[in-house]
């Protein structure tokens, strides 16, 4: 159900608010958390699904405030979805004009859940010291996107860092948490050997893999460096290198497929698939106390990054990063080894198996299996 | 500069601080027996493709399917696939499935058949070198306990349960262990001979579920709850289970089984621990277990079983808009069967804290609905400064943790009505997980797959616990046993025989409606 408000003040959303809960049952007590989405107009639709994909994890309050013209009188419109309009949670939104649109926090204090967190998030332009923005320091969380903030990655996460306040997080953050958890799971597995240098190879656009980058640089203390591929790709990969080899994670540009390649083991293909923006932001609000590694790789990590300019090419010959294209052909390669029919369109065509077989002809099947096996062993 | 040091109890890229970080299992891989039955199919393979969605399971994670039957490994395929599609939890990713798929192998074959398990063995060691599973192999066992032995033996027969240098090896038993305290020793003796104590991992599906375990974070992460936990303020405890369907099609293993065996010795009894325990030291394995162990060492049967006691068995009747048969009449039940599909039971605990506070425990089939909840219900005010006609309708507060469905936990307390007059009647204060929390809490077999791969046990029953389970049914199923008669009838949809309501009301309380 969707609720215009034109030309409104809080008192009134605020008491429609009730209503609604009167009317249609206790729907936002239970809600753990508000949520404050702070956008403009042309970015104001999608934001708002975003955060309904992302309340279906963690039923919230969602006040979005959109700031619209600054010149003419003072206004606020409001809107209130609830129920279908607005997955697990009720939404406001809030459109702010003339004067008052400077003085979000005004009118975003009346509708804050009692006694519960405050999360504000940026999904562009992010201000240049979050917590010192009004509304952003009402919030015990602040998360900005430093993929949607304009300027050079590096220039926008060197801002984001001097200014850096406990409870600050970034969406490009929460996109490389896949990437760490397969590292980290690498460097579990013997051989247990330092890592003395370490390639992150990303799009120059990417400021995911500059945090990644930091990070292993807080964490490994050692060099570490960054290679540019093509605009747009993300992160293509990630070389730790070891005295007895290189530990490598490579995803091609195509896609989500990627392989990691260790020495003495047999290459393993893994699905790291690119991480949708609900998907981080339910991730974000799982925890609500500051990320101190986070900070770690952003304020400790980044600053040591080596930026130079070489590309990915570049970083390929100088046997300083994996090769993409050659990752790809493995994948494939392996694939086919795989030889099972794994693609869900063949799976598909594939008959039912019979469910009943005779103890004979299994006894048989058993026994012919273990031959043909112990033949291609030796 | 030097590089951090890297050793296999410090990587420098964890840190305790970072809770994002997922807990992605080392290499390995799994091997399924059982793979035909329903739990597999509808339970256990959809949750590991939910781990391998999540991206919990590690690359070159294999799976390895066992079962008597003339398949190929992409017939198997098939298998997982459909389950997948029809039961999985989060939504179906092409390139999730086919990294997944490719690690999909089968192996036909009988128990006793020598070949079937060289092959199996030869599988496992092609996985190792083709896709880097470690040599690191969980057993999933989910059969019949009476295949357990020829299992066990068969795995160590063709050297499978014996782990190389630096690898580990684990077996995964579901429940029934056992049917009594010397059948559940005998189990542990097959399977012990094998695999070492801490490489035995006993899936209880109900611990692994979120309200369960959240028990212990409303208890000790509160201040409010447990200085009332005790028998100055608990007059008594009810745990239900009940279940509104019928026995189904598992007549076979029903039948001389029975409810007390099936439930109250595993689920009830570990709720029951966990809403009785003290405070553990910590929440690892071997704290957790040993305040479970030492509220079941502590528990007294009543002294007359007869009347601490009640079982039923159900008869035809209307459950909810379907009419259904008696519990004799369903295919496969033996005539004239004795074997109670309702069980009720009071017991003590004796401890200082519990002296006095009777848990009433239940658990039955054809119930009224498909409910499980852990009831601490108050005593009343010493004293109200009401008038009697003011507090007529008030009842006693009560705490109740609700498991399933619609988890969550539910406070009973007395509010004025609204009017001139002075009127205290029950209102309840509702917490809602799925409300609060995650709509999609993952599925208690995920949690419990995954502890099973990290090596991870505290979700997991001892033997200990078990063999302390039976110590306090066997008495009452001897008394049952001796006794002989049969269970007696109540109506389907209903809650259970007379004899279950005398065994409260002789106490002066009823059972909750849940």
């Amino acid at each position: 159900m969707i609720v215009d408000l034109p030309n409104t003040s809080t008192q009134a959303v605020s008491k429609r608010l009730v209503k609604l809960r009167e009317d249609t049952g206790a729907m936002a007590l239970s809600r753990v958390l508000t949520l404050v989405v702070v956008v403009d107009e042309a970015e104001a639709e999608q934001a708002i699904d975003t955060a309904n994909d992302a309340s279906r994890q963690h039923p919230c309050r969602i006040i979005v405030v959109v700031t619209g013209n600054r010149r003419g009188t003072a206004r606020l419109d409001g809107q209130i979805r609830v129920g279908g309009d607005a997955g697990a949670s009720e939404v406001v939104v809030l459109r702010l004009y003339g004067p008052l649109a400077r003085h979000g926090r005004a009118v975003v204090t009346p509708l804050l859940l009692a006694d519960s967190p405050i999360v504000v998030w940026w999904p562009t332009d992010a201000p240049k010291d979050p917590s010192a923005d009004p509304v952003g320091a009402m919030g015990q969380r602040r998360i900005t996107d430093a993929s949607r903030t304009s300027g050079k990655p590096r220039t926008v996460l060197g801002r984001l860092a001097s200014a850096y306040a406990p409870g600050d997080t970034d969406l490009a953050w929460s996109r490389v948490t896949l990437w760490r958890g397969i590292l980290t799971a690498a460097l579990d597995q013997a051989p247990f050997e330092p890592v003395t240098e370490a390639t992150v190879v990303a799009a120059p656009d990417s400021p995911s893999g500059e945090l990644l980058a930091g990070w292993l640089s807080a964490r490994l203390r050692c060099p570490v460096r960054l290679a540019q591929s093509r605009r747009g790709t993300g992160i293509i990969s990630v070389r730790l290198v070891r005295d007895s080899g290189p530990v490598d994670l490579v995803r091609p540009e195509d896609g989500s497929t990627s392989m990691l390649r260790q020495p003495g083991q047999p290459d393993r293909t893994l699905a790291l698939p690119h991480r949708g923006d609900a998907e981080c932001l339910a991730d974000e609000l799982r925890r609500l106390d500051p990320d101190e590694v986070y900070e770690d790789a952003l304020t400790v990590g980044l600053p040591e990054v080596g930026s130079g300019r070489r590309s990915a090419t570049e970083a390929v010959r100088a046997g300083a990063a994996p090769s993409p294209a050659e990752a790809e052909k493995d994948t494939r390669r392996l694939r086919r080894a795989a030889g099972a029919a794994s693609s869900s369109a063949r799976v598909e065509k594939l008959p039912m198996p019979e469910d009943g077989a005779s103890s004979e002809s299994v006894q048989q099947a058993a026994a012919d299996r273990l031959a043909e096996m112990e033949e291609k062993r030796s | 500069m030097t590089p951090a040091r890297v050793t296999a109890d410090h990587n420098p890229l964890r840190d305790p601080r970072d809770k994002r970080l997922p807990r992605i299992a080392g290499p390995c891989s799994m091997v399924m027996f059982g793979v035909t039955g329903d739990l597999a199919r509808k339970k256990l393979m959809p949750a590991v493709y939910d781990l391998a969605n999540r991206g919990l399971l590690p690359p070159g994670f294999s799976l390895v399917g066992f079962a008597r039957r003339d398949w190929e490994d992409q017939d198997f395929g098939k298998i997982v696939y459909e389950s997948v599609k029809e039961h999985a939890r989060t939504p179906f990713r092409e390139d999730v499935w086919r990294t997944l798929a490719e690690g999909i192998r089968f192996v036909p074959g009988a128990f006793d058949d020598d070949a079937a398990f060289d092959l199996l063995a030869a599988t496992v060691a092609d996985l190792e070198e083709q896709r880097g599973t470690g040599g690191n192999v969980a057993f999933y066992l989910s059969i019949p306990p009476g295949s357990f032995a020829t299992v066990c033996q068969q795995l160590e027969r063709s050297g499978l349960s014996t782990p190389s240098e630096g690898s580990w090896r684990r077996v995964v038993i579901e429940k029934p262990f056992g049917h009594d305290l010397e059948s559940a020793r005998e189990l542990n003796d097959i399977v012990g001979s094998v695999f070492p104590a801490d490489a035995v991992f006993r899936i209880d599906h109900y611990l692994g579920k979120e309200t369960v375990q959240n028990i212990l974070a409303v208890r000790f992460a509160n201040m409010m709850f447990e200085p009332v936990w005790n028998n100055r303020y608990v007059d008594h405890v009810q745990i239900t289970m009940a279940e509104d369907i019928g026995i189904g099609g598992r007549a076979g293993y029903y039948d001389g089984i029975g409810a007390a065996r099936d439930v109250i010795q595993n689920h009830l009894l570990q709720l029951m621990a966990l809403t009785a325990m003290e405070e553990p030291v910590s929440f690892d394995a071997h704290h957790l277990r040993l305040e479970k162990e030492k509220v079941l060492s502590a528990v007294r049967l009543p002294e007359d079983l007869s009347t601490g006691t009640a079982r039923g068995q159900y008869a035809a009747g209307w459950q909810g808009g379907e009419e259904v048969v008696g519990y004799l009449e369903e295919d496969g039940v033996a005539a004239g069967s004795g074997t109670e599909t309702y069980a009720a039971v009071r017991l003590d605990v004796d401890t200082r804290r519990w002296a006095g506070v009777p848990f009433y425990l239940r658990t039955g089939k054809r119930l009224g609905k498909r409910v499980t909840e852990i009831a601490v219900v108050f005593r009343r005010a010493p004293h109200l400064p009401f008038t009697d006609t003011a507090t007529e309708e008030l009842g006693q507060n009560a705490v109740v943790i609700r498991v399933q469905p619609d988890e969550g936990v539910t406070l009973r307390f007395g509010a004025k009505v609204p009017g001139a007059q002075m009127e205290v009647r029950d209102v309840s204060m509702d917490f809602g997980y799925g409300r609060s929390f995650t709509e999609s809490s993952p599925e208690a077999y995920e949690r419990l797959i995954l502890d099973v791969l990290l090596g991870e046990p505290p979700l997991f029953p001892r033997h200990e616990e078990v063999e302390l389970s039976w110590r306090i049914l066997d008495p009452i199923e001897e008394h049952w046993g001796r006794r002989g008669g049969d269970p007696d009838q109540y109506e389907a949809g209903t809650w259970g025989p007379p004899s279950a309501d005398e065994l409260m009301r002789r106490d002066g309380r009823e059972w909750r409606l849940p």
